[in-house]
């Protein structure tokens, strides 16, 4: 782990880092067989990420969740092979608790909020290489799996409940502690488990959950299973869910070596990713380059790249880059995207990309780009591009701009070969969508055939910053005599604005139109879950998520908002 | 970047505006404009004037006030800041103690741009309130103090448009165009404030308009020469010393206007007002009814007598207090208060407010003290010539239109009246369209060098020291 300098001391410290490795996980076990791997959680209790709290019956944290995406993370890129995951417990009679109580009791309100936010990624992870990747999950739920437990469950394409007469899956948040199962509980359990109503309202008000037959029977298991036959079950399922899946029998792996990362007092290091922060001002700027030399254009040079390939290096710097400055950096409000280099280089790796997709590795890859982009959208900062002389918004890396709240590109009509491009290429069409489903371009003008066919046309031309305006993908035009003024103003006046105001604000312009299950996830998780949280039911003196444990009875103010 | 104009030479200025690229483009485009809005709607049949105007070329003691006949859309309007004070701080509110700002703080942007804007539309919208009185001038010297006032509202107007076209980017350009294309009493596309869509129908209601209502655009220059915005400060600063000849006319003119009306009355003595008409001058008591009414219009302009807005301003940095540098207290006001006065059970009582949100009160209320001081120096006209009247300013809650006082209807001296009361005596406070009628038919037109109309007295002494009968506008 790399020293984390000064800015560890001013805001959040010791900083969360999200790079870690299966050598110093604390809280997994990964082992593999074949097409099937297992992932065993044997959650250490002392190793929680902050002090004061234990992590007792396999309850998680951050840091637990840390460690489970960087497992998913190894197994899509370091083991081609592996076709069904089993999630599964290495300790007896619990599968998983959920997360800590006392964590949760003890936590900041953003910490919670964060927190929540990257478990919802990282499950809505596990959904999307299977939709995508042929990566099948199975939940081998072998003992008490409660909250939390059950939602990762949830996010597995199938649940196997061990039938012992005693474990349940529950979600007991409401009854207990007075939140909800608010990071997906109870969205899948209606939209993806389609679980009737009525008994789903059983279920979330039972703290003791249900087990046995009733449980396949609600459809909250898709099986239950005696512990004799159930590691044998659990097996043959894994195979049969393997059989299905066209990932590689035969490929070998890539190694998903170390980020090289710097962090000093102005920000993160990466070699194609930047983070400069000025805390003064309360924002960073993001900047991606593109790669400085031809890449690989066929499989056995991509291979041969492996991590150091410029699309899967540039995506994992991205996604460290983002989760970072998320979570340690809660008052860096603004965030300028900017890119650099060759916008041909860009185009040609996107070519790459779109030639090869179909291999695991590039497709892999493509999942890791799109699910990182897709951090952006739901990241509770104001994203603002800025398009300039020499940079290079072009197919994948023009998705940065797209997905801003705002775009300001210099027009420099007297000196066009000063004046920067951008380019859309085929990627910006369906490669990587948002949480809602729909590509950046597509939601843009809401789905609208005219523009977006327009835009389509336009894919490899060097649109200037005017043509980009007339073709409605940048907010504004700027020339140079209103570029420094125009965009001092717009984040100074940003940066005034309410914070809480300017993150339901934006969230709800960026998510015009389509809802998918992810954004009901996250949209719940903020509309109610993040409510409750700070409401004195739930965090006062009396509130139920701070007695919890203490033997103290909940006090509630009795009125229904 | 085309070079049409010449910058130094065609537009004086002490923005280095030959070196700054943001301003040229921003005047290529506006200056045509304000041409064209010019011609269109300054001074009627004018353009082709030879006009002694003073034109102010830099802001050295002996650069602002250069004399010389000039045709006035060939006036040099210039833009000019007095010059700034190194290290100068905020003077108050929430920022007091820190340095001014040289650009706009974006997050005080709106209101800075709604300060601008609201100030830059009264200047032209003065110059198209009187652009007929140039038909009916009582004398050359009058008409060429006329165009005078109205050439340095054009240049008011520049000053605020160089704020907007240096600090407020597109949409700062957009602003200034907006300038343009507002009309005065065009009900579709008004000026900004109700007082600025008024006629200014008489040479009469010319003087009391500049005595009464460019005062309160001194004193919202002055609170906006306190502004932590340094440029909007020390451009403010500029103006005043400009808008203190606009008053100059309204107070001398009102000042001969009586003059003449006393000598009348001498001569005839008599104090009655039908005789003084008949002689061809205008009664006191219409002149009363004059003032009350421009008194209480102006007196609306500094808006509701409580107001967020001000406190907003204030604390903000944006706008200040009429000599807030002079003021002994914290500048901050957070927990001082001010008296207003509400009308409870039919009497006229004083409250506290917080004062923070009582700063338009404030502001109106050191307006109301300086303008009693020009009146009583007409009274001493009246005294001097032995007539036994006096004028005086209404009660200031007489004829409200805006804030607490406009909900009730109440008698010059300051007493709350029935609505039959008030109409019954409405007449005799208020300029009645008989009374209107009655000036306008004194208003014909004198351009012959050193004659006067019979309704007002030559001045003691000509513009510049030039003689009475200089030729102030030459008329080709």
């Amino acid at each position: 782990m790399e020293p984390a300098g000064a800015i560890a001391d001013t805001l959040t410290s010791p900083l969360v880092d999200y790079q870690t490795h299966p050598d110093r996980y604390k809280h997994y076990k990964a082992s593999y067989d074949g097409p099937v791997a297992t992932l065993r959680i044997d959650i250490d209790e002392d190793a929680g990420i902050r002090p004061g709290y234990k992590l007792k019956l396999n309850s998680y944290d951050l840091g637990v969740d840390i460690e489970l995406y960087d497992a998913i993370q190894r197994i899509r890129f370091e083991h081609p092979e592996v076709r069904t995951v089993v999630l599964t417990s290495a300790k007896d009679r619990v599968f998983c608790s959920g997360a800590n109580i006392f964590m949760l009791g003890k936590s900041s309100h953003a910490w919670k909020v964060n927190f929540c936010k990257f478990t919802n990624e990282t499950r809505n992870g596990l959904e999307d290489s299977s939709r995508h990747s042929g990566l099948k999950f199975i939940a081998a739920c072998n003992g008490t799996t409660a909250g939390g437990g059950y939602e990762v469950a949830l996010a597995c394409d199938e649940i196997i409940l061990i039938d012992d007469s005693s474990s349940a899956v529950s979600l007991p948040e409401v009854p207990l502690l007075g939140v909800l199962p608010g990071t997906g509980g109870l969205t899948r359990v209606t939209d993806k488990r389609k679980v009737r109503h009525d008994l789903a309202d059983i279920f979330c008000t039972t703290t003791e959950g249900v087990r046995g037959v009733r449980a396949r029977e609600w459809r909250l298991v898709d099986a239950v299973v005696k512990p004799s036959e159930f590691a044998g079950y659990v097996q043959q399922r894994a195979v049969q869910m393997a059989a299905k899946s066209d990932r590689p029998q035969d490929a070998r792996g890539i190694t998903l070596a170390p980020l090289k990362r710097a962090i000093d007092d102005n920000g993160y290091h990466y070699e194609y990713v930047d983070v400069e922060i000025d805390s003064a001002s309360r924002r960073a700027t993001l900047t991606v380059k593109a790669p400085a030399k031809a890449q690989p254009d066929d499989i056995q040079g991509i291979l041969a790249a492996g991590a150091n390939w410029w699309p899967l290096q540039t995506g994992r710097e991205l996604d460290d880059a983002i989760l970072m400055l998320r979570t340690n950096h809660l008052d860096v409000g603004i965030w300028l995207l900017k890119t650099q280099g060759d916008a041909d280089q860009v185009l040609a790796a996107d070519a790459t990309l779109a030639k090869h997709k179909n291999h695991w590795l590039v497709r892999e890859t493509i999942g890791l780009l799109r699910r990182t982009l897709a951090r952006l959208e739901v990241s509770s900062r104001t994203l603002i591009a800025l398009i300039e002389p020499g940079s290079a918004f072009a197919g994948t890396l023009l998705e940065l701009a797209l997905a801003a709240d705002r775009t300001y590109m210099l027009d420099l009509p007297d000196d066009p070969g000063t004046a920067p491009k951008l380019v859309l290429s085929e990627l910006n069409f369906g490669a990587y969508p948002r949480v809602d489903g729909v590509s950046r371009v597509e939601s843009r003008f809401y789905g609208e055939t005219e523009p977006v066919g327009k835009a389509r046309s336009a894919i490899g031309r060097k649109l200037s910053a005017q043509d980009a305006a007339a073709l409605g993908l940048i907010t504004a035009a700027l020339d140079d005599i209103d570029w420094n003024d125009e965009i001092r103003i717009v984040l100074e006046e940003r940066a005034s604005m309410s914070p809480d105001a300017l993150t339901g604000m934006e969230a709800n312009l960026r998510f015009g139109v389509t809802e998918t299950m992810e954004t009901r996830v996250f949209g719940r998780l903020s509309a109610w879950q993040n409510w409750i949280f700070i409401r004195p039911n739930a965090v006062g003196e009396t509130g139920a998520l701070k007695v919890f444990g203490t033997g103290t009875k909940a006090k509630f103010n009795w009125e229904r908002v | 970047m085309s070079t049409d104009i010449n910058y130094s030479e065609k537009i004086p200025n002490n923005v280095n505006l030959a070196e700054d690229r943001t301003l040229q483009r921003a005047l290529e485009h506006w200056q045509p404009g304000f041409i064209s809005w010019w011609k269109d709607m300054g001074p009627e049949g004018s353009l082709d004037y030879d006009v002694y105007l003073r034109t102010a070329v830099s802001v050295e003691p002996n650069g602002w006030a250069q004399f010389g006949h000039v045709k006035m859309p060939d006036y040099r309007w210039g833009i000019f800041l007095t010059p700034g004070q190194p290290d100068a701080k905020i003077g108050f509110g929430e920022h007091k103690g820190e340095p001014v700002w040289q650009e706009v703080p974006g997050e005080h942007r709106a209101n800075l741009r709604r300060i601008i804007v609201t100030q830059g539309d009264t200047e032209p919208a003065s110059v198209e309130q009187q652009r007929h009185l140039g038909l009916t001038c009582p004398s050359l010297y009058d008409l060429r103090n006329l165009f005078q006032v109205n050439v340095e509202e054009g240049r008011h107007l520049w000053a605020m448009v160089y704020l907007l076209h240096r600090h407020f980017g597109r949409d700062g350009r957009e602003e200034a165009e907006a300038l343009l294309t507002r009309r005065s009493g065009d009900s579709d596309n008004p000026r900004i404030l109700g007082a600025f869509n008024e006629k200014t129908p008489d040479w009469l209601s010319l003087f009391m308009f500049t005595y009464f209502t460019d005062r309160d655009g001194k004193y919202q220059l002055c609170a906006l020469a306190e502004s932590g915005f340094e440029p909007l400060a020390r451009t403010t600063k500029f103006m005043l010393t400009e808008e203190a000849h606009h008053m100059f006319v309204g107070e001398s003119g009102v000042s001969r206007v009586i003059q003449r009306t006393c000598q009348v009355m001498n001569e005839l003595k008599t104090d009655e007002p039908a005789k003084v008409r008949a002689a061809g001058a205008i009664d006191l008591p219409t002149i009363q009814r004059y003032l009350n009414f421009h008194y209480s219009v102006t007196i609306d302009l500094f808006g509701a007598d409580q107001s967020s807005n001000a406190a907003t301003f204030y604390t903000s940095g944006l706008k200040g207090r009429f000599e807030e540098t002079r003021r002994s207290d914290d500048h901050v006001l957070k927990s001082e208060t001010y008296r207003l006065l509400n009308i409870i059970d039919g009497r006229l009582v004083e409250h506290e407010a917080p004062m923070l949100n009582a700063l338009n009160e404030v502001l109106r209320d050191d307006y109301i003290k300086d303008s009693v001081g020009g009146v009583e120096r007409w009274n001493k006209v009246i005294d001097k010539a032995g007539v036994a009247f006096r004028l005086k300013v209404p009660h200031k809650a007489f004829h409200r239109k805006i804030g607490t006082l406009s909900e009730f209807r109440v008698s010059p001296d300051g007493r709350v009246i029935s609505e039959t009361e008030w109409t019954a005596n409405v007449t005799g406070w208020l300029p009645t369209a008989e009374d209107r009628a009655f000036v306008a038919s004194l208003m014909g037109r004198v351009v012959e060098p050193g004659k006067f109309a019979n309704w007002i007295a030559p001045p003691a002494v000509g513009v510049n020291r030039q003689p009475l009968n200089f030729e102030y506008v030459r008329f080709n």
